[in-house]
Formats: C-alpha cells, structure tokens, sequence
C-alpha cells in the first residue's frame, strides 16, 4: 500500500508539471484529491490493514496528501500569477489616445482674477458691499467733493440718464458711490471693498470701453493712519502680485481724498528690470488712493475729528488684462467661448 | 507741462543733479511725469555751414547744387531740392556719414550725376515736431541767424541738446503749470533757493497814463486788470535762445512781441495779450459783460454770438475781445504794429470755462484761466515782459503802470496742529521738522501755543484747511519713508449669504459646462424687437442715456436675453462648434416714466447654448442641477405657449409655488434667424434674485437605506396630450412611504401604438427604513397606482 501511495504521488506530480491552467489544475486536484479521488480511494483499503500498520500507513498517507496538496497550492499560485500576467499583457492599451471629453465651463477671466482679489481682502477683514450701476450725481460727484467744474462731469464724460432735476442720474463713473453710500449707512468701524461695473464716455478701442470695472476699498475707523493704508495695500499687491513685489506710493490728486497717492507695483513680469509690460520703468500704476477727504467724512455724518480712514480703487479690467496677459479689453466683452475657455 | 532742464536752470541751481535722481525725486514729492526726452542725443556730425553759390542742376529741373564752406580745406559739393537756401546763408549742414536727430544716416552720392556730399537740415530733421516750427522753415531748410563759426556742431551753436521733462499736472496744482512753478517745485524737494527772472527796465520813457486807461466794469468776473505801453515797436524774429526755448515746451515761435508774451506765459503760468494801441479807440480798455447778442469776430476769424453772462474786453467804441479766452481780430498785433498795450488781467475761472464751453473755443489762455491763475503777479509780469522787450530792442518801455486791482484778497492763514498731522499720517515728526517742511514749500509758519499758524504764500490757490497741510508734509517728508502699518480693528471678513449663493449658482452653472459672459449693461432699443417682445412689453419701458456713446449703447438693459443672443450668434458666426454661457447681471426698471428716481436694479441670470449636443432637456439639466445645488426643490415646468422669445411648443414657465422663476425652452425659430443662427438654440431667463431669497444652503443627512429595494416598471399607454408631470405626479401621490423614487425611461410613439397614444414606462423603487418589503406589500401599491391611472388619465397597462 505505501508502494501504491509513492506511485500515486508520483504521478501526481508527473501530471501537475503538466497542468496548463487553473482548470487543468482543479481536474487534478479532483483525480487524486476528490471523493472519488485515487488517493481517497486507496484510502479506503485502510480499514483492511492490521493495528500496526495503520498508523504508518496513515502517516505515509498524510505525507503523500500534504504533497499533493502543497504542490496543487504551489502550482495554483504559479499558474494565478501566469494567467494574470497574460491578461495585464492583453489589456495594455494606448494611453496617449485623447481623453473622453467632460466639458467644464470657466468663471469669465474678470470674474477669475476678482475672485482672488476678493479672497485676498477676506482674509484681512474686509467684507463686500455692492453697489447700483445707476446712481445719483450726489452720489458719484458731490458728496466725493468733487468741484462743480471738474470735467469729469461733464457729458463728454459721463453718462447721463436725467439732466436738470434736483439730483440728476447717471451712470457711476466710480464705485466711489458706494464709499458714500456705505459711510452713510453704516457706523465705523467700517471695512469693505465693492467691485462693480463702471461707465465712461470713452470710445471702444483696444484699452478703453464705455463700461469697465472697478474695485473700490474703505476703511473707516478711530485712529487709521495713511501708514496703515500704506501697510494694507502693500500687503494686498503681495497677495496678488507674489511675495517679492514691492510698492511705491506716489503723491497725487484726488477730490475725495487727502493726502492721495497712485500706487505702483514692481512689474510682475520682469521683477522691476523693465520689460515691455512696465514700458521699461519695472513699475505698472494699479491703483488709486489716500486717507478719506475730512469733507467726505462729515457730508456722510462721520465726524471727521473723532475718525479718519483711507480709501483706494483699482481697475479691475487693467489688472486682469496685466496679470493674464490680455492685450484687447475688447475681448473681456465679446465672449468667444474659445477665449474663455482658456482660462 | 513740458520743462526744459535749461530753462529749469534759470531759476534754481540744479547743475549737479542728475536727470535721472531730479525726475525721481519729483516724482515722489508730487510732480509725476510723464516722460523725459533728450533732445538731439543721437544727432551727430550735423555742423555749420555757408552758402557761397547756388546753380541750377544740369540734368534735374527741380534740383540745384550749392557750394558750401564747412570750414574744411575744400567747399563741399550738395544737390538739394530744398529751394529756400541762397548764397551767404548759415545752414545746418549733414556730412558724410552724420546720424539726423531720427537715427537716419547721412552718406555722401551722386543725384542726377551730380556728386552730393551731404544734406541740409530742416528744423524736423534736428529734432523738432512740426506743430512747433516757425511757419517760414515749415517745409524747408533751417537758416541759422548771426555769424556762427563754421563747421562747428548745429546743436551747440543752437543750444538744442536738452532734456525735457513732461511733467503730469494735477488739476489742483495750476501753480506749477510755469517754469517759476516748477522751479518752486524743484527748489524744495532739493532744499535750494528759486532765483525769480530779472525785472530791471534800464530806460522808461513818459508816463503811461498819457497813452491808455483801463477799467473794470465787473469786478466779479475780473478782479484785477493791470496794463503797460511799449513804444516805437520793432517787429522781428526773436533771438535763438528765446526761439529755442520755446520750441522745447511745445510752442511755435511767431515774431519777438508774440514770442516774449508766450515766454513769459511759461514762466509765470499767466495769460498775456497784447494790443496794438492805435487801433484800440481812445487808448482805453475795458472789462465788462457782454451784451446780449452781441457778435465778435475772434482772432481765428469766427463770428462768435455773444451773451450777457460772458465778459469781454472793450475799447472807447467797440468790443475788442474775448475776456481770457482769445482777442479780436482789428486790434490784433501785426508786422506794422508801432505801440502795444500789454494786458495782464485775472479773470473769474469759473466763469472763463463756462463761457469757452458754451462757445466751444478753448485756448492756451482759457486753458490756463480756467484752471485758476493767482491774481498776486499780474504787475511782476508786466514788467518781465518790459524787460525783455527793452533786452531784446524790441521796443521803448513807457514808464508807470495802470494796475485796477478794486478787492485784494486777504492773505490765506491756516491753523494747524501738528499732533493732527501725526495721527493721520502716522508719523512721529517733532514740531520743529513740521515747520522746517512747511517753510520748505513757502509757508509763513509761526508756532502759537501748540498750534501751526501758517501763511499761505499767494501762488497756492490750493491750500485751504488743515487738511492741505498735512498732504504737503506728507510728499514733502515722503510717502516713501512713512513706515507701513496694519490697522488696528478687529473686523473679520465674510462673504454674505448672497455672495456665497452667487458663487454656488457659477459653480453649478460651470460644473455643467457653461462658460460665464460679460456683456454690457446698456444695449441698442432695437434689441427687445430683435427678441420679438410684443409692443405692449413691459420690458420696453426702459432707462434711457441722455449722451449715449450711440444708438445701440442707448438703453439700460431690461433683459439680458438680447445680449445672450448676440454672444451665442458672434461664436455661432465665427464657427465655434457649440457654446454654453451664462451671465448674472443687472437689469433696470423705471419706477416712472419719464425717469426721475433711481430704477430698481435687479439681478438676472440668463442660460444660453447652442450645439449638436443641446436639446430643450439638456437645458433643463443645466437648471435642475442648478436649483439643486441651490437647496431648491419642486419646482414644476408649466407648458408656456405664448412667449414671443421661445418655440411655442417647446417652451417652459418654472413654477414654485407663487413664484414664478424663470423661463426656458428653445428660441423661436424667427427670433434665432433674426440673429442669423440656423440652427437650434437655447435661452433661459432666469429671476435670479428669487433664486437666491428661496436657495437653501443648508444640508441634513438622511439615513443611508439599511432594507433591498423592491423594483417594479410600469409601462402604460395614454393620449399623447398627457404630460410626464401627470403621471409623475399621480404615482408619487400614491405610492404611500414605501415609494422611493419614480424614473420615466422610456416614451414610445409609432408601430403598434395606435395614432394619437404614446407609451410611457417607468421604473419605480420601493423601499421600507424599517424592514424588508414583500412582495405583496409593494403589490398592494403598484396596483393602487395603475388603479389612479387608469381612472385619472385613462391609461392601459401594455
């Protein structure tokens, strides 16, 4: 019988190095190992045995069954790890084809770069006030202390919608207004920035548009110093323009605001070597600004003695085109699906 | 404001600065510039030359050959075309291989046959734009005055290498429209000392009181008018160096009179006319208000109807000019002129801009006027301009001068608190370096109990209040050194609930493929026909621009369909395949008509789209998935047949209880070929402002399902006039809680349907939080709703 047994794993093992595949495999494993199997049957013939030989013979018939066993384990495990290379091999496609299209539509450029700027602003503390497109002259000229004179208001300028009533309408030329109509609203401390559309009469070229935008900041409190709006705007041309530009406040004019100064950044394409962008200086002006006009302050009800605060505007249109290098505000407007998919 | 760095020099001593450290500067203490140009700096090899004969070209008609010394061993040979040079002139010669002021190189050749072995030089070709060129050398070749020495450098001998800054003026600094101004300027960034021009007059002859008198009839409009007489006037060219000088800041000269007048002008920043006193009646000058009606033919020859509230200068007789805008015609100084009355005035700023816009007429002088001019120098001017002329031998200075000055204003003092100045500034300056910095832009500044008393010096017209002060202190010390700070506050930034649903609403809209517009706010009247409103659309009422830009930028929008349907049809037009676009925008409502208070502003979305892809229900898609996000749940399509806009087959009304939200569905045949789109396309004109009071943007969990579903399908046949929403609505009412969702997946129309029916099959789930369901239970209900249908719409199950 142990003769039988050393036969049976003989074959066995003869026939495993045969085996192609896992069903091959299994048939195997049902031959010797089955029910019906040689081994089992051979097994059978063990009750024949004397006292003394069966437990050799059961020992000798363990051994013989782990074998066949182990060796169907190994072979499956082999023939496993054959089967799935051969399908990995077969599957391998061509990974340079071109994708299946998702389409994921794009925040219009100006919306894009107002968002960061919004972002910026959030995080020092400011919130957002927003403001009509149709508002007073009150509004946009004289409660900024603007001069009767000044030609900005004048029709070649500005859009108008009522001529010769107490408070004529217009278009804002500024989201000034809404420094005016925040301040009269709201008591300080007051911290917010408005974006929005703006309008002058300007004709439509490559860097002019009858509508533009503007984003306009204020910051109303007891004690604001122009060294604050100074540190304020320093760190928001950081926030957009990376952490190496640098500013450069220069004196200017404004009726709203004094003392007032034009803002100019390090060209954040050159670094403030001189490229084409900044026209060779290293500097481009973004923005406007200067600690609110006492005037302003007391025509809104804020005492001017007892507050101060600063207030700065930027254009949004310039900017964008600056910071994405877009060379016609024009296309900011027609909307051609192609140029703001770009972005 | 043009500054040449030369003149500059006439009045502060800047001899060691260089342009790059003087223009930074003044920069930061508030004279922006706008550019530097170095004159003559590539100019090379352009020398003096004399004319010693002049032939006629032996092959070319309109050629001839000069001979000219340049100072060389040998006359040089040039063939010129230029027929203004004869011999014994100076003129700028360019030799062989020279380099003109616009970088073109000069090289000797043959013209016609005729050796040529250099050019002469216009003044354009040295550098100088036309508009500033004396009118004899407009179109031909410069003719240097005097005796210079030949073949020494054109531009040294002119005086024309230079630097001239443009200096950007702001509109509250009229002062330093002037050299003296900018002078001022110059001085106390560098803390050096002005020198004011030299007004010495060596010889006066008479009294000035026997030639002429002047009056002023409205003070309020000219508030003083001073005047001197120069005699025996000989009318020629100016010198060189005046010449030069003037061509540098922009201006043409004309002959000496008109030349030191203009000079002069740039100096002080004042306004000065001269006379021709024989033709002025009676000797005698007057400021008064016009009449009404009154016609004046100005200098430029233009009859100009006149009204009471203008101010004009008159004679004994007649009205001579234009007050501060431009004079007459008849008193006009010419090339016969003998005496002139020199009027120096101070006009009313306000009045002088009203009067040069209601005639169009807009001058140097009324520029200048209307800008504001201190009163404080008119007498200061009058004899600089006497001192040139008697420097220049233009003419014999009478002696006194007529100066009707009736209301002096008083000296300008303000207080200021240097304590104020810190704290707006947030600077820690002493009150000595305060004054010190005062002093330096020519304040008086005593210190009176804590306080800044401050006399204002009478060019600033600008400083009023405290406020002024602390502005001048600011660029004065620098806004450069002022160490930045952060405010103190303890605000912290937020968006609103609004501009947090704004960008859900983007963020929808993107994430089904929609591209954001910009368009503009105002748009054509025509537009609202274009779209095919009716004529009684409330959407015609609208806000119109008094001075639009034209027609089509008219109209404050009161829709934005129009201009979604301009953006679809410009991409339709360039042949973008398709196109997905949203905009969230204003539109304007008139409160009343005609419009007196400011229109109700509302913000609108539109959906547009176009493309083999786009059908009615993938529109619908973009907005369900929209009023998902937005937390806005049942709303239902009504079937809308009457809106001009859309298809009337295949347009929807949204619906949420009272609210109506908006309108979607394709675009009307008529409407899409009105913009030239052939094929399908599709709007949505969305209330956005409901959107966003009904969004809801909080979320809540809901247990995920612990029990199996139990799914049934429903395949039903009805009269193709029953809409999905029926029997959508039928089933979820009776489907009890055990009903979970309902899916139409398939409509059928055609074989085996009897005409006029459709086949319409659902799937249905039903599912229970609390145990599996049998299947007798979920029979219960499946039969129940086929029961509803069958009765409520007449339906047969297939």
């Amino acid at each position: 019988m142990k003769d039988q047994l050393m036969q049976i794993l003989g074959e066995a093992k003869e026939a495993m190095t045969k085996a192609e595949n896992l069903q091959g495999l299994e048939q195997l494993r049902i031959q010797y190992l089955g029910k019906k199997g040689e081994l089992t049957s051979i097994l059978k013939g063990m009750g024949k045995l004397s006292k003394e030989e069966r437990p050799i013979i059961g020992k000798v018939a363990n051994e013989v069954r782990e074998a066949i066993e182990g060796g169907l384990e190994e072979l499956k495990t082999a023939l496993a790890e054959r089967e799935l290379t051969d399908r990995l091999a077969k599957e391998s496609i061509d990974v340079t084809m071109p994708a299946k299209e998702h389409k994921i539509g794009n925040r219009h450029p100006m919306t894009k770069v107002l968002d960061e700027i919004k972002e910026s602003f959030i995080g020092m503390g400011f919130k957002i006030a927003e403001g009509p497109e149709v508002d007073t002259v009150y509004n946009n000229f004289d409660a900024l202390n603007a001069p009767l004179d000044h030609p900005s208001r004048s029709m070649s300028d500005t859009f108008y919608i009522t001529d010769g009533t107490d408070d004529d309408l217009l278009l804002r030329t500024q989201t000034s207004t809404v420094q005016i109509r925040t301040m009269k609203k709201m008591t300080p401390p007051i911290k917010v920035i408005s974006p929005g559309r703006c309008f002058r009469n300007d004709e439509l070229d490559a860097t002019h548009s009858p509508m533009f935008h503007q984003i306009e900041g204020l910051v109303i409190d007891k004690n604001i110093t122009m060294a604050d709006l100074k540190g304020t705007l320093d760190m928001i041309a950081k926030r957009l323009f990376g952490s190496q530009t640098q500013t450069k406040f220069r004196p200017h004019y404004f009726p709203f605001t004094e003392p007032s100064a034009e803002v100019d950044v390090t060209c954040f394409k050159c670094g403030g070597s001189g490229c084409r962008v900044c026209k060779g200086s290293g500097w481009i002006e973004i923005l406007g600004c200067g600690m609110v006009h006492p005037n302003v302050l007391a025509e809104c009800g804020i005492d001017p003695e007892e507050y101060s605060g600063f207030a700065f505007g930027m254009g949004l249109d310039r900017i964008a085109m600056l910071k994405m290098n877009i060379d016609d505000i024009r296309l900011f407007f027609e909307n051609d699906m192609r140029f703001i998919d770009q972005f | 404001m043009f500054v040449p760095v030369s003149w500059l020099k006439q009045y502060v001593d800047i001899e060691n600065i260089d342009i790059k450290t003087l223009e930074d500067r003044l920069i930061m203490s508030g004279s922006n510039t706008e550019t530097v140009e170095k004159l003559a700096a590539g100019i090379q090899k352009i020398v003096v030359g004399k004319c010693l004969s002049r032939d006629q070209h032996p092959n070319a008609d309109k050629l001839l050959v000069l001979k000219v010394d340049v100072g060389g061993e040998e006359p040089l040979q040039i063939v010129t075309g230029a027929q203004n040079v004869y011999e014994g002139h100076f003129i700028p010669v360019a030799l062989h291989k020279s380099t003109l002021a616009d970088g073109t190189v000069i090289k000797k050749g043959k013209l016609r046959g005729e050796v040529s072995q250099g050019m002469f030089c216009s003044l354009e070709e040295l550098g100088f734009e036309r508009k500033v060129i004396q009118k004899e050398y407009d179109n031909g070749i410069y003719l240097i005055p005097g005796e210079p020495t030949l073949g020494e450098e054109v531009v040294d001998v002119l005086g024309i290498k230079d630097e001239v800054i443009e200096f950007e003026i702001t509109p509250n600094r009229p002062d330093c429209l002037s050299m003296i101004g900018m002078a001022r300027e110059t001085a106390a960034t560098f803390e050096l000392d002005v020198r004011m021009p030299d007004l010495s007059i060596q010889n006066e002859v008479g009294d000035v009181k026997a030639f002429a008198a002047i009056e002023i009839e409205d003070p309020d409009l000219c508030p003083r008018f001073a005047g001197r007489v120069v005699k025996d006037v000989v009318i020629q060219d100016s010198p060189v160096w005046m010449q030069m000088a003037l061509m540098k800041a922009g201006m043409r000269p004309v002959s000496n009179i008109v030349d030191i007048t203009n000079f002069v002008m740039l100096e002080y920043g004042q306004p000065i006319h001269p006379y021709d006193l024989d033709t002025l009646k009676g000797g005698k000058l007057i400021a008064r208000r016009a009449k009404n009606d009154e016609i004046l033919v100005t200098l430029d020859d233009q009859e100009r109807k006149l009204t009471d509230d203008m101010l004009v200068i008159a004679d004994g007789e007649r009205t001579v000019g234009l007050a501060g805008i431009m004079g007459g015609a008849e008193t006009e100084i010419t090339a016969n002129t003998k005496n002139i009355l020199i009027e120096i005035a101070n006009f009313n700023k306000t009045n002088i801009r009203k009067t040069s816009k209601d005639l169009g007429l807009r001058t140097e002088a009324s520029a200048r006027f209307e800008k504001g001019v201190s009163p404080a120098y008119c007498t200061q001017v009058l004899d600089r301009v006497c001192h040139l002329i008697e420097k220049l031998g233009a003419g014999t200075v009478v002696g006194g001068t007529i100066d009707v000055y009736p209301n002096q204003p008083e000296e300008i003092v303000i207080k200021a608190r240097p304590e104020r100045i810190n704290g707006l500034l947030g600077t820690k300056l002493s009150t000595e370096e305060i004054m010190d910095i005062l002093k330096r832009v020519y304040l008086d500044v005593t210190l009176e109990e804590g306080l800044l008393v401050c006399k204002v010096p009478d060019f600033r017209l600008d400083l009023k209040h405290e406020i002024d002060l602390v502005e001048e202190v600011a660029r004065i010390y620098g806004y450069d050194v002022i160490e930045p700070t952060l405010p103190q506050g303890a605000e912290w930034g937020a968006k609103t609930n609004g501009q947090i649903i704004e960008d859900v609403a983007k963020d929808s809209l993107t994430a089904s493929g929609a591209n954001e517009i910009y368009t503009y706010s105002f748009v054509s009247p025509r537009s609202v026909d274009r779209i095919g409103l009716t004529e009684d659309s409330h959407m015609r009422r609208a806000v119109m621009l008094i001075n639009p830009l034209g027609e089509e930028f008219s109209m404050m929008r009161t829709t934005l369909l129009p201009n979604m349907m301009e953006v679809l049809a410009r991409n339709y037009k360039r042949n973008v395949e398709s196109a997905r676009a949203f905009e969230i925008g204003n539109i304007f409502i008139p409160r009343e008509m005609p419009v007196k208070n400011l229109p109700i502003e509302k913000k609108v979305m539109a959906l547009g789209a176009y493309g083999k892809e786009e059908d009615f229900f993938t529109v619908k898609g973009m907005v369900e998935n929209l009023l998902a996000d937005l937390g806005i749940q049942g709303v239902s399509y009504m079937r809308e047949e009457n809106n001009p806009t859309f298809h009337p087959g295949r347009c929807a009304t949204l619906v949420l209880g009272n609210h109506i939200l908006g309108t979607m569905g394709e675009v009307h045949p008529r409407v899409a070929a009105e913009y030239e789109i052939e094929d399908r396309c599709y709007l949505a004109d969305i209330d956005y402002n409901i959107l966003m009071q009904i969004a809801r943007m909080d979320r809540y969990y809901s247990a995920l399902p612990k029990y199996p579903a139990s799914t049934r399908d429903i395949a039903i046949l009805v009269s193709e006039k029953v809409e999905s929403a029926q029997v959508m609505n039928l089933v979820k009412a009776n489907g009890g809680d055990i009903l979970e969702e309902v899916k139409l997946f398939d409509v059928y129309q055609g074989k085996q349907i009897q005409a006029g029916f459709k086949s319409m099959a659902y799937a249905l789930t039903f599912r229970s939080k609390e145990r599996t369901l049998t299947d007798e239970e979920v029979n219960k209900v499946y039969d129940q709703i086929l029961e509803v249908l069958k009765t409520e719409l007449k339906a047969e199950l297939r």
